[in-house]
């Protein structure tokens, strides 16, 4: 681990004047990458005792949740239980019960991949160190993405939570060097590796403060993780979804995949094709055919096209009650 | 008071069979008992000293330094800017430093390469700064000058040696084949695997004057010692090793390693002591992997499921210049009859880090894949695969005609389907999208006694002192041998105390190749013996007429007090136990029967274990507690093996690319559902006099074959190609 400078924030301000450092909050991630020097980071300003711990109520009928509300106080929250229950279950289902005590909502956001060649720092990689090639590209890429990647990066994003918070309609809620605050949607907060070290609309000295939630919405929801073993391990597949259907018709539908995106993915053209339809075996196939359309496998991580139609298929026919 | 003519000496070479089963007509009631471990509450509390922990003031903390190609010399590096640095020391590199861990039982030092690089990851140099931070850091900033050299990264292109006195073929098995009524011939595949034990390899060296002490994480001392002054250059009597508690070994820690060296050759130039723990990637990267295994089995059955051939031919990998290859077919010669017999053993030479001693080598993937095989041919002559085993078992090792010391296969399939209700499984069941299936395999293990000794010493105030330099690897050595000697002795046991892991004290075999328990409890046996008969003699009365219970003998209607012995001081006996002609006279090999329910997931192929019970017969079992945990945790290794460990290469420049506990998956907790155990009752007198044969690696020989045989079951997938991930049941199941 590289010295660096650590700050001890007690204001938003603390961190939106002091640009060049880097955030810590839970550390679940960061510190790892750290004393492998993955990250070589200066200054670190740690935001752990900032006022961000609250959930409360929004004035539209969602909810707030401080960008410091662990994973384990989230998933435990009644309101997150009873009305988005498939992001307490995307929690649930991921890390361990000791990572998820420390780690947070703000930090979970932004934990990075697990790519194998992004954690050597002996490896090529265009994420860690820009220009530098990508090794999982010809590698070993099981985990890998096959949506949402370039030729520079297939590095999938590890996140349970923002899948369900993507399923969800969540927005980011971010302080700026300004100290104004800017609001936006989680579905245009992650970027397309173009540049793959640049990976959130997130700018230096900016500070997420909370993630909000729009009011429930009518429907069965669930999240749903496919992996090697049956806990702490990264989706190779997961599908957080949410399905209303109303005199038998789907007449809304909320889907976001994990482990198959460069980041949570969502594409509404999965929902178009489902919205207005009879709920039917035959109708769910053609909305995963829609969802793997433009996937660009590599040899390892090939089976996560089947795996993928195979599990949105089998999730919506489980909150649609549709049989076979 | 103690004077020289209380201590003697007494010794046992196995030449005979020893059916005395004096354990049985012993009455202290220690022996068998689920005894809790002396040393568990120490563990449990982090009052047990691991070889970290154990501190001197001024340590200084070395991280090494990993090679970052396959193959080259190192012609220079940046020490002088990386000594700058912060807290740093010192840079060391050069001929020291080992290319990897010694083998099991090797005695001397492994290759030091001297700067010549053989794979990544190879520790080449070794950073030492006053923290551990500090040295991490410089660690990472030293860039190594490399003239590259060839290296061999992709085993499709790597060569194959085939070592004849590898080879052996009895019978004519082409024809075998021909003449059957059933015949499997299929290749199986196994991945390589890290026992990546809970406790890191670590050691801290400290020199006074010409004499070194290392507290070190190592199985065999004795040979430990030896390997470290070899590869110092220094007389072993200058060497003293110290391991009391071990966090797991697994073969991993059977030789010398790395960090001893790095740390003992780092403080002898720096005249303080330094520690240097492996990180979690440097074990996966350094220390021993087991081979990956390409296996093509033959198998050749008559009408009636009879077995007349078998053919096993292992394909496994090796660094240049090491001797040791993956023995796969180590058992197959026993297991099965079949008059006809084709064994065949390669080696492809590849830049990796070493291969070596992981739990059970040889049987743990060579009869994963044999069991898989058998339950091809179960399928294929449709008979039950419990009673195609029963109907193959050999009443003589078919390869050379031995008679087998005691053979209780039958026994540990009965007992297994039995207790697990093999007879009453549902075929087709499900559980939602869950199809259920079960699957059954044997198990076995050849079973070793190595020479060893202890010194057992009754007290003036009747209680014992058991010394050995035995390790407790999470075995339970402490627990038998406190059981032993109290038993032996007559003596509770907590007025016995066992000291271990110190390389001053009497030679053991230590811990590997499931002969610890065995070896060193034989020799506490012959010490114990040697005092019974002592005590005997001075009450006038014959060793066998002696009752020793609670502190007290009784013979011949006299009563006494075990401090009435020691009047003229502490009574000591240094035992020895010898290998001897039991050892080649009869086949002497452990037993067993796995049994598994599994769920496999008809949507995404995902695996999960259900349900699990093993039976095994590993002759008198000396703690029913310990012995069942060696057991659980063969069996969970069986799980990983089955289902998701795998050490992953990238071919194009060989490094190892899952190389933390994160992507390299054990099973957790959820993976391991309810295991149970049963031990078949069993005594095998050629083995020891306790009639015990080792138990610490059966429960992972065959143990994933009964998954891969579920599976099977449950979706009529046969995977061949192990861990049996998701990605490869997939294409089996029906479309949705």
């Amino acid at each position: 681990m590289k010295q660096f400078d650590y700050i001890r924030a007690s204001a938003n301000s603390d961190v939106t004047r002091t640009p060049d450092a880097t955030i810590i909050a839970g550390g679940t991630n960061l510190l790892d990458l750290m004393k492998l020097e993955v990250m070589t980071p200066d200054k670190l300003v740690d935001i752990s005792r900032l006022d961000l711990k609250q959930i409360t109520p929004t004035r539209d009928g969602g909810l707030r949740i401080g960008a410091l509300v662990t994973n384990s106080d989230l998933a435990a929250d009644m309101t997150v239980r009873e009305d988005y229950a498939a992001l307490s279950s995307a929690l649930l289902a991921g890390a361990s019960g000791q990572l998820r005590n420390k780690a947070t909502t703000g930090g979970n956001l932004l934990q990075r991949t697990r790519c194998y060649y992004f954690y050597d720092t002996d490896q090529p990689c265009n994420k860690r160190e820009p220009g530098s090639g990508c090794g999982a590209m010809e590698g070993a890429n099981r985990l890998h993405a096959i949506l949402g990647v370039t030729d520079k990066c297939i590095a999938s994003h590890p996140s349970d939570m923002a899948v369900a918070m993507q399923m969800l309609g969540a927005e980011i809620e971010i302080e700026g060097t300004d100290g104004a605050s800017r609001t936006v949607p989680l579905s245009e907060f992650y970027l397309i590796p173009t540049d793959p070290a640049v990976e959130t609309v997130l700018q230096s000295g900016e500070l997420i403060t909370a993630v909000t939630l729009p009011a429930p919405a009518e429907g069965n929801q669930t999240y749903r993780k496919v992996r090697d073993r049956a806990s702490y391990a990264f989706a190779m597949v997961s599908v957080a979804a949410r399905i209303e259907v109303s005199e038998g018709k789907i007449t809304q539908a909320a889907i976001a995949c994990g482990g198959i995106g460069s980041m949570p993915w969502r594409d509404p053209a999965v929902e178009e094709a489902l919205v207005g339809q009879e709920p039917s075996a035959t109708l769910f196939s053609k909305a995963a055919d829609i969802l793997v359309a433009d996937a660009a496998p590599k040899d390892g991580n090939a089976f996560k096209v089947p795996l993928a139609r195979r599990t949105l298929i089998a999730t919506l026919k489980e909150l649609t009650g549709v049989q076979q | 008071m103690t004077d020289g003519s209380n201590i003697s000496t007494a010794e046992l070479t196995m030449n005979e069979p020893d059916d005395r089963n004096r354990l049985d007509a012993t009455v202290q009631g220690l022996i068998h008992t689920g005894m809790d471990r002396p040393d568990g509450p120490l563990k449990v509390s982090g009052r047990a000293t691991y070889a970290h922990e154990d501190q001197p003031a001024d340590m200084m903390t070395g991280v090494l330094v990993r090679a970052p190609a396959a193959g080259g010399q190192i012609t220079g590096m940046n020490a002088e800017a990386v000594r700058k640095l912060d807290g740093v020391r010192d840079v060391f590199h050069g001929k020291t430093f080992l290319r990897n861990p010694a083998q099991g039982t090797a005695n001397e030092a492994p290759v030091q390469p001297d700067g010549k690089i053989s794979y990544i990851g190879q520790p080449v140099a070794l950073v030492v700064a006053d923290t551990f931070e500090q040295a991490r850091h410089a660690a990472h900033m030293i860039e190594l000058q490399i003239t590259p050299e060839d290296a061999v990264t992709d085993l499709d292109v790597a060569e194959i040696e085939t070592p004849k006195d590898k080879q052996s073929s009895q019978g004519d098995l082409d024809a075998a084949l021909s003449d059957a009524a059933y015949t499997v011939d299929e290749t199986y595949r196994t991945s390589g695997h890290n026992s990546s034990a809970m406790e890191p390899h670590a050691a801290i060296a400290q020199w006074d004057g010409g004499k070194l002490t290392l507290r070190g994480s190592y199985q065999m001392l004795k040979y430990n010692v030896n390997e470290l002054a070899d590869a110092l250059g220094v007389d072993a009597e200058n060497v003293h090793i110290l391991a009391p508690y071990v966090g797991g070994g697994f073969g991993s820690k059977l030789g010398i390693s790395h960090e001893a060296v790095a740390a003992a050759h780092a403080a002898r130039e720096l005249g303080a002591p330094v520690a240097v723990v492996l990180s979690r990637q440097q074990v996966l990267e350094a220390t021993m992997r087991r081979s990956e295994t390409v296996q093509h089995i033959k198998l050749a059955a008559d009408a009636d499921g009879r077995m007349t051939g078998i053919g096993h031919d292992s394909t496994v990998s090796q660094l240049l210049d090491e001797s040791f290859a993956e023995p796969v077919s180590q058992a197959t010669p026993f297991l099965y009859r079949g008059e006809n017999r084709e064994i065949g053993m390669h080696i492809k030479r590849i830049n990796r880090m070493c291969a070596g001693s992981v739990r059970a080598p040889g049987e743990a993937v060579g009869i994963t894949a044999l069991e898989i095989a058998m339950d091809e041919l179960a399928d294929v002559s449709g008979i039950d695969p419990v009673e195609l085993r029963k109907r193959n078992i050999p009443d003589v090792d078919p390869s050379d005609g031995r008679e087998f010391s005691s053979h209780k296969l039958a026994e540990a399939l009965d007992d297994g389907a039995k207790t697990f209700g093999w007879a009453d499984r549902e075929a087709g069941k499900t559980d939602g999208e869950w199809l259920i299936g079960y699957g059954m395999s044997s198990a076995t293990r050849v079973n070793m006694l190595g020479e060893s000794h202890a010194r057992v010493t009754l007290n003036e105030d009747g209680s014992l002192l058991v010394e050995t330099d035995m390790t407790d690897i999470g075995t339970g050595t402490y627990a038998i041998l406190t059981q032993i000697a109290g038993e032996m002795l007559g003596v509770p046991a907590d007025r016995v105390t066992v000291r271990l892991g110190d390389s001053s004290l009497p030679k053991a075999a230590g811990s590997g190749g499931s002969w610890g328990a065995a070896s060193s409890g034989g020799s506490v046996f012959v010490a114990c013996e040697a005092l019974r008969k002592k005590i005997a003699e001075t009450m006038g009365v014959e060793e066998r007429d002696l009752t020793l219970q609670d502190g007290v003998a009784t013979a011949n209607n006299r009563r006494a007090d075990l401090p009435e012995f020691t009047k003229n001081g502490p009574l000591t006996v240094e035992g020895t136990i010898n290998k001897g002609d039991t050892q080649t006279d009869r086949r002497q090999a452990t037993f067993g029967a796995f049994f598994a329910e599994v769920g496999v997931n008809s949507v995404t192929g995902e695996t999960r274990v259900r349900r699990m019970h093993g039976s095994f017969a590993a002759g008198r079992i000396l703690n029913a507690k310990t012995a069942r945990s060696q057991c659980l945790g063969g069996m969970t290794f069986g799980i990983g093996m089955a289902l998701t460990e795998e050490l992953m290469f990238d071919k194009r420049d060989g490094h190892l690319v899952n190389n933390d506990l994160a992507e390299y998956h054990v099973p957790v907790n959820l993976d391991v559902p309810q295991l149970t155990v049963n031990f078949v009752q069993e005594r095998d007198p050629w083995a020891n006099p306790m009639q015990a044969k080792g138990i610490g690696e059966l429960g992972i020989c065959g143990a994933g074959a009964s998954i891969i045989n579920a599976i099977y079951d449950a979706c009529g997938v046969r995977v061949r190609d192990l861990p049996a991930t998701m990605d490869k049941i997939l294409p089996g199941l029906p479309d949705m």
